[in-house]
Parts: structure tokens; sequence; C-alpha cells
């Protein structure tokens, strides 16, 4: 935690909380949700989407797969590029 | 799932033998390298790393998210992309390297009386209005100190007294982020009905 967070939210807990494990397992598919509809993407996860505001670490792997996605995909095993 | 063709082409080529396989590999290779290079790039304002060791380090985030991609291949369902998923390992990969990088240089020190100064700040109250959160974090730093867990208590002030990054707690504690991450649940839970008790939150709903 590096920012500022209202304490009360922070000391808030959910028994539905999921834990990174999940979130890292689930990370490329909801990144690819994401960057195609963010809102469906919260919609159909929300317990990750509520992780993303608590879990710092988790939050920057999301955003840096985001930005990776925003360039073009890689190319497939057997082009040119 | 029935997978997109590039990630189908992936998979075969990965699994295949001689030449296609080897070429497939260092393609594959080439991907992480530029992720971790981007990824490292981007949080370079944090991490302050530049150069030669942003680079070295790039190259061992691409080599270890090269073995976990090669050693789970046979659980990629096509979920998403194939380089999607790839990619992710290198995020993984490159946040570890950052943590233990951060570990190296920067180990955990006792707290003192200036880290708890600065926990008012982390959760966004100011000198001007001090009066009204003198009560809150003076109970706080109480429950910190007596209603933890040994271990609760070294996560919580690492994390969020200390400002460490959670990835660098998981190095110095020899632990991952879900074990950390699950410990934070319970200290939060328990500072909390600490604050409660003392009516100085509301209860949850």
């Amino acid at each position: 935690m590096s920012h500022a967070m209202d304490l009360d939210t922070f000391l808030r807990t959910d028994p539905r909380e999921v834990a990174c494990g999940e979130v890292m397992e689930l990370l490329d598919v909801y990144a690819e949700l994401h960057a195609a509809d963010p809102a469906a993407a919260s919609a159909r996860y929300p317990h990750i989407a509520a992780h993303m505001a608590l879990c710092g670490p988790c939050a920057v792997d999301f955003q840096g797969l985001l930005a990776l996605l925003a360039d073009e995909p890689g190319p497939a095993p057997g082009s040119d590029r | 799932m029935p997978l997109d063709d590039t990630s189908a082409q992936w998979l075969a080529a990965l699994q295949a033998d001689g030449a296609v396989r080897d070429q497939a590999h260092t393609r594959l290779h080439g991907l992480l390298l530029a992720a971790a290079r981007a990824e490292l790039g981007r949080r370079s304002g944090h991490s302050r790393l530049n150069g030669a060791e942003l680079d070295d380090l790039a190259h061992q985030a691409a080599a270890d998210a090269m073995l976990s991609v090669l050693r789970q291949l046979p659980t990629f369902r096509g979920e998403s992309r194939f380089t999607t998923w790839a990619y992710k390992f290198a995020m993984f990969e490159v946040s570890g390297k950052l943590g233990r990088h951060f570990w190296t240089r920067h180990p955990t020190t006792p707290l003192d009386e200036a880290d708890w100064e600065a926990l008012p700040g982390r959760f966004g109250f100011s000198v001007e209005n001090e009066a009204q959160w003198r009560e809150l974090m003076a109970a706080l730093r109480h429950a910190i100190e007596y209603d933890l867990t040994e271990r609760q208590r070294q996560v919580f002030t690492a994390v969020v007294v200390n400002g460490t990054p959670m990835d660098a707690v998981c190095v110095e504690l020899d632990t991952n982020r879900n074990a950390v991450y699950k410990t934070m649940f319970d200290a939060r839970r328990r500072l909390r009905a600490a604050l409660v008790a003392k009516g100085l939150l509301e209860e949850s709903a």
C-alpha cells in the first residue's frame, strides 16, 4: 500500500474477498476482457475487480498486462515478424 | 475451449520436435524479453533502475518466465490468447525480480517514530485536522502492537507502516503473495474489530 487510502475502507474485509492466487490465475482472462469492455469484466469478475482496488501488486501486474495488450499482439511462432 | 488459430500455432510449435520447437522457443523468448523490458521501463520511475542493471533484470525475468510458460504449457486452456497468457508470467517475474531488488537494497529495519508519524498520511489524514484523527491513529497503533499476531504485525507494519512493496515482503519472509495477502486480510479484520470495539469505527454492514 503506497497511496493514501481511507482507513475505514482499507480495514473492511469481505469473506468473499479473494486472495492473490485466484486473481493471478485469471489475470490474463480478466485483462483481455477488460481491454475489450471494462464494465463487462467487472460484472463478470466482481471479486477480481474488488481485489484490484485493495492489492497494489496485483493491480500493477494488471496494468502492465493491459499496457502490453494495447500494443500489437505477438506474432505467431512461424511468422516472419 | 477451442483455441484461436494463433494460439493453436504457438502450442503446436512449442510441442513439436527439432527446429520447429527451437524456433518457437526463440520467438517466445523474444516476446517475453520485450514484455519484461517494456514493463521494467514502465515501472522504472519507482524502481529507479536503468541501463545495464535494468536490462539484466529483463533477461532474468524473461528466462524465468520462459521456464514457467513451458512448465505450465499443459495447463493452458485457451481462455485467453496464448501470448496474453505468456505475458502474464513475464509480469509476475518482473514483480518478483523488483521485489528482490528492493529487498536487497532496503533491508527491513525496526520501525522508528518517523515511520509511525508517517502512518496518518498513508490514510490521507493531514496535519491540519489532526484533532480529528489523533485518537483513531493512537488506537490503531495500539491495536497493531497488541492485537495482531507476530506474523500479522510483521507483514502489516512492513507493507502499511514501512511502505515496503508486498513482493519485497514475500522475498524477506520467503513466502508468496497469496500468503502475504491472506495474512494482511486477517490483520485488517482484527484491527477493524479493535477500532469498532472502541467506538472509533462503525460496524461493517
